[in-house]
């Protein structure tokens, strides 16, 4: 019967019928919430009483002011440093595993392994390496003789707190970062190293002229994921440390979960979140214009 | 002098490789060789130290007993044997619309779904939560999989990357023997997405399994519980007891460490073709 219909009349009904759906879905979960969010944004609404008391600006003009909220954000900044060094890390590894090496493809299986686990159950696995007293890493740091370094209190000293959690972020996901990289190298045309190695650049000035240059578009997305992972950070402290000690591990997104779900202030939460995803934004922006000005030359 | 300048750079990659895999393992050495002792076994030995014996279960045992474990396994493969056949289904029927045809609002849904990617899901959970009570989805297993199907735009992206590489000329030929545009999508385009197919069933498969924020926030019912939740509620019951909590962690990493070193090949690619645009 469908069949039988002329193409354009068959084009119709499948472009309709067929984007409905995954339109309506789009539009419910993805559009709705977001103007949902600026519209609560300027309200005081505690999350279930109908009435929705219109505030203005008072929501933005507090998470600005509130010197306590925006601290926050610098508890986020130790997940920005681990991701730097989870790059150059991993780009490290990228070349080393890119270049004729016995057991090449063992170890690429070996460091990617943390990717693949269940993040709560890694969670864990650190609280347990982290414990103070019983935690593997200590014992491990008394083992080869830094007495004065196994005492340490990784989860329950302000200051530190951040950076252990962080390097768990690390453990998990340089793998991943470590792969991509490894993908853009072999991307990278034979030829050019065949026709550096003719003009006789050394194997260092081969990476820095050569390697690194060409996979630019790719560090610069990697290290647009490292800015927003690090601003979005939320699973990991919530699990370990419940945002502890004394808030010194709480980070943005927990914040407004808390904000929401515990003290039922949908208006200020709506208002956090906004200047979130405005960050993003930012973040994006600002690549994209370095990107193209990149690209120009 | 060249000579020996090449083996010292070997030296320190090989070096610098061995430290990589002794961070990676040492982690889940330890959960290992402790969810094997008893209470008083491990409350006397090392954290790092063998256990007497690598066939004593009593620790799994009570974990599936006491844990709920078996609930969470059920209720996650649920979730994702019925997302991942609604993903396949909708990220298709896109792709093959935008990636064939051409029409007047096409640049507009499009628009739509690439600026989707830009918007994290996280930022607009305080929002999506109240459209998830309203549809009377809280607390359901629905609550996950409308929003593990709906606001994950990135399959659409993954699809319309895949059917740009399959020639028109393929659907021009059957068009010339009559086959219907619903045929052509079916018989044609629907088998020769399988690759991205494979792709999206792997890195999804891995993603709502170890996804704990959606199932925490959405269904807090204790039935209801996937293995990440079950996880988060059995330490809290059982702080302090580490051998066992252990058995808990390495019950939960098994099933996709086994199924990484099968797929390995596959997921790799999976996870460049899915990022690298």
């Amino acid at each position: 019967m469908f069949g039988t219909l002329s193409y354009n009349k068959q084009k119709t009904i499948i472009i309709v019928s067929f984007l409905l759906i995954p339109l309506l879905l789009l539009a419910t979960f993805t559009y709705y919430p977001a103007i949902k969010l600026i519209y609560y944004s300027f309200t005081d609404w505690d999350g279930y009483s109908p009435e929705k008391p219109w505030v203005g600006l008072a929501n933005y003009r507090e998470v600005f002011s509130n010197p306590d909220i925006f601290k926050v954000f610098t508890h986020n900044f130790a997940y920005f440093v681990m991701g730097l060094v989870q790059n150059i890390v991993a780009i490290y590894f990228a070349v080393v595993l890119n270049s004729k090496l016995r057991g090449r493809n063992g170890f690429r299986i070996m460091l990617f392994l943390p990717y693949i686990m269940n993040g709560v159950a890694v969670a864990f696995m650190f609280g347990y390496v982290f414990d103070t007293t019983n935690g593997s890493l200590n014992l491990f740091l008394n083992n080869i003789g830094l007495h004065q370094l196994a005492q340490t209190s990784w989860l329950g000293t302000e200051g530190l707190v951040n950076y252990s959690l962080a390097s768990t972020g690390f453990w998990r996901f340089m793998g991943y970062n470590m792969v991509i990289y490894i993908a853009s190298l072999q991307a990278i045309p034979r030829d050019i190293y065949e026709a550096a190695k003719i003009d006789g650049a050394g194997s260092f000035q081969t990476l820095w002229r050569v390697t690194l240059p060409n996979m630019k578009a790719v560090i610069q997305l990697n290290l647009f994921l490292t800015v927003t992972g690090a601003l979005e950070v939320f699973d990991l402290p919530f699990v370990l440390t419940k945002g502890g000690p004394a808030g010194a591990s709480q980070t943005y997104v927990q914040r407004v979960v808390d904000t929401a779900f515990a003290f039922n202030n949908y208006g200020l939460a709506s208002a956090m979140s906004i200047i979130l995803l405005f960050f993003v934004v930012i973040v994006l922006l600002v690549q994209q214009l370095v990107l193209n000005r990149g690209g120009d030359k | 002098m060249a000579h020996t300048k090449f083996r010292f750079v070997d030296f320190i990659k090989y070096f610098s490789l061995l430290i990589g895999v002794f961070v990676v393992l040492f982690p889940p050495y330890v959960v290992v060789v402790n969810a094997f002792k008893s209470t008083d076994e491990f409350n006397s030995s090392s954290s790092m130290a063998l256990p007497k014996s690598f066939l004593n279960f009593d620790n799994f045992v009570a974990v599936f007993q006491r844990g709920g474990l078996l609930s969470g396994f059920g209720n996650v493969l649920v979730i994702i044997i019925i997302t991942l056949t609604l993903n396949i289904l909708f990220g298709t029927m896109v792709a093959y619309v935008l990636g064939r045809f051409s029409f007047k609002m096409k640049p507009v849904v499009f628009g739509a779904y690439l600026v989707a990617t830009i918007i994290p899901s996280i930022t607009t959970q305080v929002a999506t939560f109240g459209i998830i009570k309203n549809m009377g989805l809280y607390n359901t297993l629905g609550a996950p999989i409308v929003l593990y199907i709906g606001a994950d735009v990135i399959q659409i992206i993954l699809y319309l990357q895949f059917i740009r590489n399959i020639p028109v000329d393929l659907d021009e030929s059957a068009m010339v023997e009559g086959a219907s545009l619903f045929k052509i999508y079916r018989s044609i385009i629907f088998p020769l997405l399988t690759p991205a197919t494979a792709t999206l069933v792997i890195l999804k498969t891995i993603s709502i399994y170890n996804d704990m924020y959606i199932p925490y926030l959405y269904m807090p019912k204790q039935s209801l519980g996937v293995v990440t939740t079950v996880l988060m509620r059995f330490q809290g019951v059982n702080s302090g007891e580490w051998n066992l909590i252990c058995a808990a962690i390495l019950l939960i990493l098994l099933p996709t460490v086994v199924l990484y070193f099968f797929l390995q090949r596959y997921i790799f690619e999976g996870v460049t073709s899915g990022a690298v645009k």
